[in-house]
């Protein structure tokens, strides 16, 4: 039996699932991407000082990385040195952005996959606020607070307006939640939907607009600092920050953490489902100098999941990095031929077939990393924090799994962590430890400017003849790369290898899988008409892909998501 | 005290005319200084980002590229409940485009009061930065349209 899901996700492009079941388990898989980006044709012979405008528009999602990503690259190429202000801004931006990204996934794009919200309407908040203070001291979780919640779901289900929580998987056999657990998620749920416009409002106050920031340049921010006006940043709008950066702690410790620990604990299968590719790529982040040798977070590359394994990548001339990376479009909808190509030497001709199983089947191109597949993501990056010795990482990831353990009632190993449910635990991690580190930079840009240094740009100047760069950043869903090739001032070839595009990329030159299709070989499936359990793996990789055409459709719904072929 | 109305403009500007809805607002901007009550935003493909302006304000006009069945270069107006995309069943419960931020923002019990929609049927959505020849000049018309639905809200607008 064949099952289809096709579009998994609306948000960008659209990614489409395939799945081979036999005997009530995957046994092969293709993800394939629907959609074609082609933003590297656009920017073919414009202004390098413009491409991060436009590269932000590749996804509505990942606007910042992709401005920040793209005048890192540009930077390269030129070898210009940044000014701290500079980089501490850029690293709030994106440490805020991040943790916006990471409290929506988990509350509001796949908490439904696991939270059965029909079945809270059955829980008894008294007993959910018993068992949420015994869990944490999260001031939000009192008996008043459960009943109310509780009352605002009932509403909203008996208004039959369900928006967010329509064609859930209610009472699916794979919901494994007791009710109060399910109120408990469903509570944090709708004040994470406050708690992450808070974090959303200091990308907005660093980046002057959000969706699109409208602040980096080539060469540095375009922030005017002045602490004595009112119409720049001052005093007053950076400790505005640092007071949302305290509300922000306040619920990653003491709910999501908890939370993700919680729903972990209740499916432990999941622990043992989706592992896939286990070979590990992440890039440091958060440049503490001009040049980009010292960072706040490490990064590298962690091979067949053994953290003693673990190489480091140490900063923006890293070799071994831009040595590394090649991509393949043997099954992608492109023109090739040519074998897996270097960014630089990367090219984007489109070349349409049907779906092939054994051929061409998606938009997307399938990254290497010294010709092996591998997994990026919080996961990725929290496990080489880990080996690199970051100790925010290892406190927080103890915290969890010792959280868990303690549910559990038996302690839980860290291969767990090479799992779906593994995933959404990284992420939690994550999130605090971006936490702590926006944290650091605010201190950091605070004390700088009280040195009396606000200086926030080097103006980038071009030379006659060819250079090439490449910017990268550790983003929400993994490592991100912009590769440009620059000739006299213009824009000679420009790619992006986006985190999406390691995870969900299809065969390879060597017609090996990609991680999605791995994580997915031997997941259950109880009823494949509704294989929630699809889901469950896919968006635990919090996929995204290059920007969906989101016509507004008056005429119909188009609300076929599973076809069972 | 007048309400407060956010001026959405959505859609993916690479992608030739699917992007119309961004152009607009751009183009409102260009011609109009606005008075403080009345916010323009390029949303672009924005989801959750987006939830902070829809819950601040009562009027939420939208601008965007629509498919109505009518031919390429038509331009509509929805309002209230003739917004399909308020609360229309979907395929998953995880995706999140402008339904989705309205149905976040009625659970927090923040929703705008009124939404408007003004569509444009697109002719040519091919990668590319550049509005077809047949859309172009919808966007100036558009712009009128939004204009005069602003002051029948009791703003006024100053030519910028």
């Amino acid at each position: 039996m064949r099952i289809t899901i096709d579009p998994i996700t609306r948000i960008e492009g659209h990614l489409r699932i395939d799945c081979e079941v036999d005997g009530g388990k995957v046994v092969n898989a293709w993800s394939s991407g629907q959609m074609w980006r082609g933003i590297e044709q656009i920017l073919l012979g414009r202004d390098p000082r413009d491409a991060w405008a436009i590269t932000q528009r590749i996804c509505g999602v990942c606007t910042t990385v992709h401005a920040i990503t793209s005048v890192r690259a540009v930077e390269n190429a030129l070898k210009m040195d940044i000014p701290l202000n500079a980089q501490y801004i850029r690293n709030m931006i994106m440490a805020a952005h991040a943790i916006h990204d990471h409290i929506v996934h988990f509350y509001h794009l796949s908490a439904l996959d696991w939270v059965d919200i029909v079945s809270a309407l059955d829980a008894d908040p008294k007993k959910t606020a018993q068992l949420a203070e015994s869990l944490s001291s999260w001031r939000l979780n009192s008996v008043h607070e459960m009943t109310a919640v509780q009352e605002r779901l009932k509403k909203f289900v008996a208004s039959g307006q369900l928006g967010i929580f329509a064609n859930g998987y209610w009472g699916h056999p794979a919901m494994k939640l007791p009710p109060e657990v399910n109120l408990l998620a469903a509570a944090h749920y709708l004040q994470a939907l406050d708690v992450q416009r808070k974090a959303n409002e200091i990308v907005t106050i660093l980046g002057s607009k959000t969706p699109h920031i409208q602040n980096v340049a080539v060469g540095g921010v375009a922030n005017a600092i002045n602490l004595d006006s009112q119409s720049a940043l001052n005093m007053e709008r950076l400790y505005h920050i640092k007071t949302i950066i305290d509300q922000l702690g306040d619920f990653i410790g003491n709910a999501y953490l908890v939370d993700v620990a919680a729903v972990g604990a209740n499916y432990p299968e999941w622990t043992t489902y989706g592992a896939g590719i286990t070979n590990y790529l992440s890039v440091p982040d958060m440049p503490l100098d001009t040049k980009g040798t010292k960072f706040e977070l490490p990064g590298g590359f962690i091979e067949g999941g053994d953290i003693a394994n673990f190489k480091p990548i140490a900063n923006y001339q890293d070799k071994y990095f831009e040595g590394g990376v090649k991509e393949s479009v043997k099954h992608s909808w492109y023109q090739g031929g040519k074998g897996a190509l270097h960014p630089y030497q990367g090219e984007t001709v489109p070349q349409y077939t049907d779906f092939e199983d054994n051929g061409k089947y998606s938009w997307v191109k399938s990254p290497t990393f010294y010709d092996k597949r591998a997994q990026v993501g919080p996961l990725a990056n929290v496990l080489c924090m880990y080996a690199a010795g970051h100790e925010p990482t290892k406190r927080y990831l103890t915290k969890v799994i010792d959280t868990v353990s303690a549910l559990l009632g038996s302690p839980l190993p860290l291969a767990a962590l090479h799992s779906t449910i593994g995933r959404h635990a990284a992420r939690a991690v994550r999130c605090a430890v971006l936490h702590e580190a926006l944290n650091n930079q605010w201190n950091l840009l605070v004390q700088n400017l009280g040195k009396g240094d606000l200086a926030i740009f080097n103006p980038p100047s071009f030379p006659k003849g060819e250079v090439r760069g490449f910017g990268y950043h550790e983003a929400p869903r993994g490592t991100l790369s912009h590769w440009c090739v620059i000739e006299a001032g213009k824009i000679k070839n420009y790619q992006c290898v986006v985190p999406t595009t390691w995870n969900a990329g299809p065969r390879d030159e060597n017609d090996a899988i990609g991680p999605y299709e791995a994580s997915l070989m031997d997941n259950p499936i109880a009823n494949p008409e509704l294989p929630l359990e699809v889901l469950r793996t896919v968006h635990s990789f919090d996929p995204c892909l290059a920007c969906a055409i989101h016509l507004t459709d008056t005429r119909t719904d188009k609300a076929i998501a599973v076809k069972v072929l | 005290m007048k309400e407060k109305v956010l001026v959405l403009g959505v859609g993916n500007i690479l992608l030739g005319d699917e992007g119309v809805g961004v152009r607009i607002v751009e183009e409102l901007e260009r011609r109009f200084r606005l008075p403080p009550e009345v916010t323009a935003l390029d949303g672009g493909t924005s989801g959750m980002d987006l939830l902070n302006p829809i819950s601040d304000c009562q009027v939420l006009i939208i601008a965007d590229a629509v498919r109505t069945g009518a031919s390429p270069g038509t331009v509509v107006r929805l309002d209230g409940d003739e917004v399909p995309a308020l609360f229309r069943s979907k395929l998953s419960p995880h995706q999140v485009g402008i339904s989705d931020v309205l149905a976040a923002a009625a659970l927090t019990e923040r929703v705008p009061g009124r939404i408007i929609l003004f569509g444009v049927v697109p002719e040519n959505l091919d990668l590319g930065l550049d509005l077809s020849d047949l859309i172009a000049p919808l966007v100036g018309t558009v712009v009128g349209l939004i204009a005069d639905e602003l002051r029948s809200l009791g703003h006024r607008l100053e030519a910028a």
